[in-house]
C-alpha cells in the first residue's frame, strides 16, 4: 500500500527485510469499532488503575492523576498535588458499615505519598519528605495496612501512620512486592527475592522481619506475580522464568526462555545501534492461575502451570518491546507494545501436526522493526506437537507513541494509555450505538415527542 | 385556452425551428402572435419592462422642481436601462400623502411639526411594466415649506406579484430604513434649529440695541415710522425665537409620542442619546429669559442692555465668541421675512438632511434589502419555503443543510431594530418579522369575512410576537384603530397648544411678518463654504405662516367620490367617526376593502390635478395602512389563482406558510436559472481563491455551496470511482485528498465538502489543506482532509501516518487519480454519482444532490426514531432479534445493501448524537466509529 502512495519510490529498507506479522484491515473478531480519545495529560501516561466498574484513574510523568468515566469518556476528577512523575499508584478499599470506599494511593518521585478521594478529588492524606521515592505499593486488605517499597520497606496503616520500617541493603531497592500466604511478603530486589514476615504483636503493633533471601535469578528481576495460592512466579531480565512455592519458598520450575537464534540476532541489532534491551528480557508477567503469560522482548510466551511447559508463543508478536499483557481467558490474550499498537491474540489448536519439531524452528523468524502493512499477512504455522498457535485476531491502532498499559472493563471497553500523552477508550461500536438509541428513546419519552 | 403559452408555443415556429415550410400553413390572420418579446426568458416578466433587475429608487417631491429621482440602488445606470426615472418619480410621488396638516393648526399661534407616519403603497404602471412598493416619508427641514420635505423610497420591480406578496417584508425593511433616515434627520434638524436660534438671538440683541438708541434719541422719534418698523421687527424676531424654541421642544418630544407604526422600531440607545441631546439644547435655550417679556420691560424704559441675555452668553462663551464674529456678518434683515423667490434657494440634499452616518447606514440597509430581494418570486419563495421547512426539521437539518441558527440578520430571521451607530450589541430587542403571508389580501368584496378565517394564524403569531417583542400591534391588526389615534392625538396637541398661547400680540406680529418683504439674498451666500451655514442664512420664515391644514371633517363625507379609492377611504373615515372607541378586532376589514376597491378601474384619475389633494388627505388618514393602488386589474387574476390558499392552517402559525405544491416544481427549475450566471461549465477555471470557498472559520454560504456544486459535478463526471468516494464521505469514513498542487486539492475538497454530513456551521469537519502529518485526533475531527504531498522527510512521516491510519481513511490521490477505499457495490448513490449524467449545470446538480441527500436524511430520521429497530420489543428478546429486525428493515423495506446501510447507520448515528447533545457540548470526548474492512485501489 505504501508503495503506491510513494509513487514507485523505493520504500524503507525495513519493509522488504522480512515478512511481517500483519492481520490486515479485515478483522471480524475485533469488536472495538469505536474509540474516544481522552486528553488531559501533558506527559507520558504510565499507569492505569481501575477504581470500580466504571471509573479508572490514569497517572503519568506529569504528576497528574486523572479520574475518568469509562462509560462516557468524561474526565471526572483531576488530582493535582504531585510535583514530579508518579512512580506507583494503587487503590485501597475501606469497608464502611454500608459502603465500600475506594481511595487512591499514589507515590511520586517528589518523595511523597498521597491518599486521594476519587469522588471528590480531595487529597485526604499526604506524606512528604520520605528518604527515598517509593517504587511500589502493596495493600494488605486483611491487615488493614499497606506497604511501600523503595530503598526501604515501610508499613503504614490506613491513616498514613508509619507502623514500622525496614531499611534495605541493596542499592536498587525494592521494585516489586507481592503478598504471600500467612502474612508473608515477597519483595523483588535486583537479582534477589526477599521474603519478609509481618507479625502483629499483642498490642497490635506491627513488625517486619526478614525471613529468607531467594537468589536463584542470574539477572535483575523484572516481574514478580502471584500465580495462585501455592505458587508465585518471577521473571528476570535475561529471560529466566522461575516458579516458586508460596509457602515453602523453594524453586518449583526454572524456565530459561532462550530464543535460539537470539544471540547473533541480538548482536546484529546491537551493531545496528538499536537501543533496545535484550530480546529475552521478561518485561511483564501475568497469569490467570492456569497459565502464565510472559512478555519477552517483543514476543509473547504462554506457560502452563500444570504441565510446567510452554503452551504457545510468538517470538515476534510486536514490532517492538511488549510492555503490558493480559490474559482475558484461557485462550484469549492481549498485549501492548512500544510500537504503539495493542494486539489481541487467540491460542488456537493447530489444525494438523505437520513436520516434527526442530530445534531450529526459531530460526525461521527473523524480524526487524518494520512496516507491517507493506506485505501480505504471513501466517506461518508453527509445527510442533505440544505447542499450540498464538493467532493474531485483531489489533488496535491509534496511539502514536508506546502503549504503556491498558485496563479492560470487559464489555464496557478497554482503556489504553500511551507515551503520546493520550488515553484511548476503545469500545464496542454496536453496544454503544444500542446504548445511544436507548438514551435517545428515553429522552424522547421525557420530552414527550420531538 | 388559446392564449396560454403552452398552446402558443406550438402555434408558430420561431426562426430557430425547422425551416422546412409547413405544407398547411395557418393563414396569417389566424396565427396567434407569440408571447410578447418571446425572444427572452419566458419566465421573466422583466422582458417587457425597460429595466432588467429590480432596484430601489429614492425620490423627492422637491418644492422647487417637483418630483425628482435622487438615487437608485444599485447605483448603476445599467440597472434602470431606458426606464424613465423622472416619469416614474412623478408617478410615485404624486401620492403626496402628507401635504395636509402642517403649519399652524387652526387656533394655535405656533407652527406645528407634523408627525406623519410613513405610508406604504403599491403602485403600478402597466405601460412601463413597472410596479413598485412605495414608502413615503417626510423629513424635517427648517427651510422647507411646512418644515417638511416629502421623500419616498420605492422598490421597483417588473413583477407585480412579487411586490404584492412581499409586501410585509418590504414594509418591514423599508420602515427600518426610514426610521434610520428619520433618526438622523431629527438630529440634523435639532442642530439646525440650534443654529437658527443662536442667530435669532443675535438679531434680537442687535435690534434691541438699536431700539435703545432710538429711545435715547427722544420720545418723538419713538413714534416715527422707522421706529415702528424697528419695533415690529423686534417683535417678529421674538416671535420667531419662541417659535423655534417650540419647534425644538416638539422635535425633542418626538420619542414620547406614541408610535402608531408597528414597524417603527428604533434603537433604544439612539433614542436616549437623541433625547438627551435635545434636552440639553432645550435647557440651554430656556435659560435665555423670555425675550418677549424682556422687550416689553425694555419698552417700558428700563435699561436692560440684556443682562438675561448675558447669561445665555456665559453658558457657551468661547463658542459664542466665534459665533459673534461669524454672525457679525449677518444683517438682521435676513431673518425678518420669507423669501419670495423660493426657487432661488438651494434645498438641502438628502445627505445634508440626515446625519452622515445615518445616511450611509440607510443606504447600506437598502442595499442589503435589494440583495435579499434579488431573484424572482418563485426563487424567493422556494428559499423561504426551504428555510421554513428546515426550521421545522431541526432534528436532521444539521446534516446537509446550511446552518440556520445564526442568520438573524438574514431576511427571514429575526430582524433587529436597525441602528446606524451599531448599538445593537447590548440593547437590541428581538423583533420578529411578520409571518410570511403567501396569501395575497383577498380581492373579492365578499372577503369581508375572510379576515376571520385568515387571521387566526397570523394573529396568534402576532400575539406571540408582541409578547416577545416590543408589544406592538401588528400592521394587519387594526389600521383604522390606528388612524383614530392619529386623529385624537392631533386633536389633543391642538388643544394644548391653543391653551399655552402666550400673548395676544402674536397674531398681529404674524401678520406683520407676512407683510414684510424679504430683501435680496446675501450676495456672498453662495461663496460660504459651509452649506448648512449657507442655507441657514437664506432661511426664510415661510414655515411660520403656512396655513393650517384643513379640518379633517371636511373631506369625510361631503365630496362626490372621484374614484373608488376615495370611496374606500371615505367609508373608512365614516366608520372611524362612527365607531370611535370600538376595539380594533372588528375593524380588520378596511384593508380588504382598500385592496378590492383598488382592483377596479381606478385608472388615471389619481393623477388628475383636483383629485390629488383629496387623495392626499385620505392617505393621511390612514398612515400605516396597507393601501394598494392597483392600476391593472387583470394583473391580479393569476395572482388569485396561483397563490390563494385554501385553509390557512392553525398548525403552522410559526411559518404561516402555504404554497400550492404545483409551484414547487417551477420554483426549483427557476432557481437554477436564476443564478445561472455563476454556473456555466466554462466558468469553472477560477483561481484558487474562488475555487476554494472553504476556509476554516468562515461560514459557508449557499452561494459557495452552489459553486462547489459545479466542482462536484465535474468530479462525478471525471472520475469513474466518484461513487466510491462519495460513499466514503457519506458513510463517515474520512477521505484524504492527497496532492502536490494546492489549488487542485483545495478545489477537490471544496467540491467534495458538499457530501460531508454535518460539516458544521463553518465547515469544521473539513480541512482544505494540511501540510503536516495528521494524528488520530485529526481524523476524528475532520471528515475530509486535503493533504499536501511532499517529497521530503516530512513527507515520509506524513506517508507513515497515512499508512498507519489507513484503516480509518480512504485516500484519493489527486495526482495519480487513484482512490483507495473499501469497495462499494450499492445502488443508493448511483443517481448522484453517475458520470454519464446529463446534468450540465453546477447549480442544477447541487439541487439534485440536495434532494437526494434530503431523501437520505429523511430515511435516516425514520430509521433513527423507529423504536423497534433499535430496542427489544419484549423482555425476552435478545439483541439478535433486534439486529435481524434492523437488517430486515434496511434491506427489505428500504432496499439497501450492506454498504448503503452503512450510510444510513452513520447518518442515524449523527442524528442520535445531535439529538442527545444538541450543542455538541458535552464534557466527554467525541467518539469515532469505524469498521474493519479491506480497502481496494481504484484507478481511473
Amino acid at each position: 500500500m505504501l508503495r503506491w502512495i510513494l509513487g514507485g519510490r523505493e520504500a524503507q529498507s525495513s519493509a522488504e527485510k522480512s515478512p511481517v506479522l500483519c492481520i490486515g484491515e479485515e478483522q471480524p473478531k475485533n469488536c472495538f469499532t469505536e474509540l474516544q480519545v481522552l486528553k488531559g495529560h501533558f506527559d507520558i501516561v504510565r499507569f492505569l488503575v481501575q477504581i470500580d466498574d466504571f471509573r479508572c484513574a490514569s497517572a503519568g510523568d506529569d504528576g497528574l492523576v486523572l479520574v475518568w468515566n469509562v462509560e462516557t469518556g468524561e474526565r471526572l476528577q483531576e488530582l493535582r498535588g504531585h510535583s514530579q512523575q508518579i512512580t506507583a499508584i494503587t487503590t485501597i478499599t475501606c469497608k464502611n458499615e454500608v459502603t465500600l470506599n475506594t481511595s487512591l494511593i499514589t507515590a511520586s518521585s517528589d518523595r511523597s505519598l498521597s491518599l486521594w478521594d476519587p469522588d471528590t478529588g480531595n487529597r485526604v492524606q499526604t506524606i512528604s519528605d520520605l528518604h527515598s521515592s517509593v517504587k511500589c505499593l502493596l495493600v494488605l486488605e486483611r491487615l488493614c495496612v499497606w506497604l511501600s517499597g523503595g530503598e526501604e520497606l515501610c508499613v503504614w496503616n490506613r491513616d498514613f501512620q508509619l507502623q514500622c520500617q525496614r531499611p534495605n541493603h541493596s542499592d536498587t531497592g525494592i521494585t516489586a512486592l507481592i503478598e504471600l500466604p500467612k502474612n508473608y511478603i515477597a519483595a523483588a530486589m535486583d537479582k534477589k527475592i526477599m521474603i519478609y514476615s509481618l507479625t502483629v504483636s499483642a498490642d497490635s503493633s506491627l513488625s517486619v522481619a526478614e525471613i529468607r533471601c531467594l537468589s536463584d535469578h542470574q539477572d535483575q528481576i523484572r516481574a514478580l506475580i502471584n500465580v495462585n495460592d501455592g505458587l508465585f512466579a518471577s521473571g528476570s531480565h535475561m529471560g529466566e522464568l522461575i516458579l516458586w512455592n508460596a509457602t515453602e519458598w523453594n524453586l518449583l520450575a526454572y524456565e530459561h526462555i532462550l530464543w535460539e537464534e537470539s544471540q547473533d540476532y541480538n548482536q546484529t541489532e546491537i551493531r545496528m545501534g538499536a537501543p533496545k534491551p535484550s530480546e529475552m528480557s521478561i518485561q511483564h508477567l501475568t497469569t490467570n492461575g492456569n497459565l502464565i503469560l510472559a512478555a519477552v522482548g517483543s514476543g509473547l510466551y504462554v506457560y502452563s502451570v500444570q504441565t510446567r511447559s510452554v503452551v504457545a508463543y510468538r517470538k515476534v508478536a510486536h514490532d517492538s518491546n511488549v510492555l503490558h499483557t493480559m490474559l482475558l481467558s484461557d485462550c484469549e490474550l492481549m498485549s501492548c507494545s512500544e510500537d504503539g499498537s495493542v494486539r489481541m491474540w487467540e491460542i488456537q489448536d493447530l489444525p494438523l501436526p505437520a513436520e516434527p519439531a526442530s530445534s531450529g524452528f526459531f530460526g525461521m523468524w527473523s524480524f526487524g522493526r518494520s512496516n507491517k502493512q507493506s506485505g501480505p499477512p504471513s501466517k506461518k504455522v508453527i509445527d510442533i506437537p505440544n505447542i499450540r498457535m498464538l493467532e493474531l485476531t485483531g489489533d488496535l491502532i491509534g496511539h502514536s507513541g508506546a502503549v504503556q498499559m491498558f485496563v479492560s472493563f470487559t464489555e464496557k471497553g478497554l482503556v489504553t494509555c500511551s507515551a503520546d500523552h493520550l488515553l484511548i477508550l476503545w469500545k464496542n461500536g454496536e453496544r454503544q450505538s444500542r446504548l445511544r438509541s436507548l438514551a435517545l428513546f428515553q429522552k424522547l419519552e421525557e420530552r414527550g415527542g420531538l | 385556452m388559446i392564449g396560454s403559452p403552452d398552446v402558443v408555443a406550438f402555434a408558430k415556429e420561431d426562426e430557430y425551428g425547422q425551416t422546412s415550410p409547413d405544407p398547411w400553413p395557418l393563414p396569417e390572420e389566424f396565427s396567434v402572435p407569440l408571447y410578447p418579446l418571446a425572444d427572452s426568458n419566458p419566465w421573466a416578466k422583466t422582458s417587457y419592462a425597460k429595466f432588467t433587475k429590480d432596484f430601489i429608487l429614492i425620490s423627492e417631491f422637491s418644492e422647487q422642481v417637483g418630483p425628482q429621482p435622487l438615487l437608485t440602488i444599485p447605483d448603476d445606470p445599467k440597472v434602470c436601462g431606458t426606464f424613465d426615472l423622472n416619469y416614474f418619480s412623478l408617478r410615485i410621488m404624486s401620492v403626496d400623502y402628507q401635504a395636509s396638516f402642517v403649519g399652524h393648526p387652526p387656533g394655535t399661534g405656533y407652527p406645528r411639526l407634523s408627525f406623519v407616519e410613513d405610508s406604504r403603497v403599491v403602485l403600478g404602471d402597466s405601460k412601463e411594466g413597472a410596479f413598485a412598493y412605495v414608502h413615503h416619508l417626510t423629513l424635517y427641514d427648517l427651510e422647507a415649506r411646512g418644515f417638511v420635505r416629502p421623500f419616498c423610497m420605492a422598490y421597483v420591480a417588473a413583477d407585480e406579484k412579487k411586490i404584492m406578496l412581499q409586501f410585509q417584508e418590504l414594509s418591514l425593511r423599508f420602515s427600518q430604513a426610514s426610521e434610520c433616515l428619520k433618526a438622523g434627520n431629527r438630529r440634523a434638524f435639532a442642530k439646525e434649529l440650534q443654529r437658527k436660534l443662536r442667530d435669532l438671538e443675535y438679531t434680537h440683541s442687535v435690534l434691541q440695541r438699536e431700539e435703545g438708541l432710538q429711545r435715547e434719541a427722544g420720545p418723538q422719534s419713538m413714534y416715527s415710522a422707522h421706529a415702528v418698523e424697528k419695533a415690529n421687527e423686534l417683535a417678529n424676531v421674538e416671535k420667531s425665537i419662541f417659535e423655534h424654541r417650540d419647534l425644538l421642544k416638539q422635535i425633542s418630544s418626538y420619542h414620547r409620542r406614541p408610535r402608531r407604526d408597528p414597524h417603527a422600531v428604533t434603537c433604544q440607545k439612539c433614542v436616549d442619546e437623541c433625547l438627551s441631546e435635545c434636552e440639553e439644547l432645550l435647557n440651554k435655550y430656556a435659560k435665555i429669559a423670555y425675550p418677549c417679556g424682556y422687550s416689553e420691560k425694555a419698552g417700558k424704559g428700563e435699561d436692560g442692555q440684556g443682562h438675561p441675555r448675558g447669561q445665555g452668553e456665559d453658558d457657551d462663551d468661547d463658542d459664542e465668541e466665534e459665533g459673534v464674529k461669524r454672525k457679525l456678518s449677518y444683517t438682521p434683515q435676513l431673518i425678518k421675512a420669507k423669501s419670495a423667490k423660493c426657487f432661488d434657494k438651494r434645498l438641502k440634499t438628502l445627505q445634508e438632511l440626515c446625519d452622515k452616518t445615518f445616511y450611509e447606514a440607510t443606504v447600506e440597509l437598502l442595499k442589503e434589502t435589494e440583495r435579499s430581494f434579488r431573484g424572482d418570486l418563485c426563487y424567493l419563495y422556494t428559499r423561504r419555503l426551504d428555510k421554513a421547512l428546515q426550521r421545522k426539521q431541526r432534528v436532521t437539518a444539521f446534516l446537509f443543510e446550511e446552518d440556520l441558527s445564526d442568520d438573524d440578520e438574514d431576511e427571514l430571521g429575526t430582524l433587529r431594530p436597525f441602528c446606524a451607530v451599531n448599538h445593537a450589541v447590548d440593547n437590541y430587542v428581538l423583533l420578529n418579522p411578520p409571518p410570511i403571508v403567501l396569501t395575497p389580501e383577498p380581492h373579492e368584496l365578499d372577503a369581508l369575512e375572510r379576515p376571520e378565517h385568515l387571521d387566526p394564524a397570523s394573529e396568534t403569531s402576532v400575539t406571540q410576537e408582541s409578547e416577545l417583542g416590543l408589544g406592538e400591534s401588528h400592521l394587519e391588526s387594526s389600521p383604522s384603530d390606528q388612524t383614530l389615534e392619529t386623529q385624537e392625538s392631533s386633536e389633543e396637541t391642538k388643544g394644548s397648544f391653543s391653551s399655552d398661547k402666550s400673548g395676544v400680540g402674536l397674531a398681529e406680529m404674524q401678520q406683520g411678518l407676512v407683510s414684510m418683504k424679504s430683501e435680496a439674498p446675501d450676495p456672498d451666500s453662495d461663496l460660504t463654504p459651509d452649506p448648512n451655514h449657507n442655507l441657514e442664512r437664506e432661511s426664510s420664515s415661510e414655515e411660520m405662516e403656512t396655513t393650517a391644514g384643513e379640518d379633517e371633517g371636511e373631506n369625510g363625507g361631503h365630496q362626490t367620490p372621484v374614484s373608488l379609492l376615495e370611496v374606500v377611504s371615505e367609508l373608512e373615515a365614516n366608520r372611524e367617526e362612527e365607531c370611535e372607541g370600538v376595539s380594533g378586532s372588528e375593524l380588520l376589514a378596511p384593508i380588504d376593502t382598500a385592496c378590492c376597491m383598488a382592483q377596479e378601474g381606478f385608472l388615471y384619475e389619481a393623477s388628475a390635478p383636483e383629485a390629488v389633494p383629496r387623495l392626499c388627505q385620505n392617505f393621511h388618514l390612514q398612515p400605516s395602512q396597507t393601501l394598494v393602488v392597483n392600476q391593472e386589474p387583470q394583473a391580479l387574476l393569476p395572482l388569485q389563482d396561483d397563490y390563494t390558499v385554501g385553509s390557512p392552517c392553525s398548525e403552522s402559525p410559526v411559518t404561516g406558510l402555504e404554497l400550492p405544491s404545483g409551484l414547487l416544481g417551477d420554483a426549483v427549475s427557476r432557481t437554477s436559472a436564476e443564478d445561472g450566471s455563476d454556473c456555466t461549465m466554462s466558468a469553472s477555471t477560477g483561481s484558487d481563491q474562488t475555487a476554494s470557498p472553504l476556509g476554516y472559520g468562515a461560514v459557508v454560504t449557499l452561494r459557495q455551496r452552489k459553486k462547489a456544486g459545479q466542482g462536484a459535478l465535474r468530479f462525478v463526471r471525471q472520475y469513474p470511482f466518484a461513487i466510491q468516494a462519495l460513499w466514503c464521505l457519506l458513510s463517515g469514513r474520512t477521505l484524504v485528498v492527497l496532492g502536490a498542487d494546492e489549488g487542485r486539492v483545495r478545489r477537490l475538497v471544496a467540491a467534495l465538502a458538499l457530501f460531508v454530513p454535518a460539516p458544521g456551521k463553518c465547515g469544521e469537519r473539513v480541512q482544505a489543506w494540511l501540510s503536516c502529518p495528521f494524528t488520530l485526533t485529526d481524523l476524528q475531527r475532520w471528515k475530509l482532509i486535503g493533504l499536501q504531498r511532499v517529497a521530503s522527510p516530512l513527507g515520509s512521516s506524513m506517508l507513515y501516518s497515512l499508512s498507519r491510519y489507513s484503516r480509518y481513511i480512504s485516500i484519493l490521490d489527486a495526482d495519480q487519480k487513484t482512490l483507495r477505499c473499501p469497495p462499494y457495490r450499492g445502488q443508493l448513490l448511483a443517481n448522484i454519482a453517475d458520470h454519464r449524467t446529463y446534468i450540465r449545470r453546477g447549480s442544477t446538480y447541487f439541487l439534485h444532490l440536495q434532494s437526494t441527500l434530503c431523501h437520505l436524511a429523511a430515511k435516516a430520521f425514520l430509521f433513527t426514531f423507529t423504536h423497534h429497530l433499535h430496542l427489544p420489543v419484549s423482555a425476552t428478546e435478545g439483541p439478535e432479534f433486534v439486529e435481524s429486525r434492523r437488517r430486515c428493515f434496511l434491506q427489505e423495506q428500504l432496499g439497501l445493501g450492506e454498504e448503503d446501510s452503512q450510510i444510513l447507520l452513520y447518518l442515524s448515528q449523527l442524528i442520535t448524537q445531535q439529538y442527545l447533545q444538541p450543542n455538541g457540548s458535552s464534557a466527554a470526548a467525541p467518539s469515532f466509529s469505524f469498521n474493519y474492512t479491506t480497502s481496494i485501489l481504484y484507478k481511473i
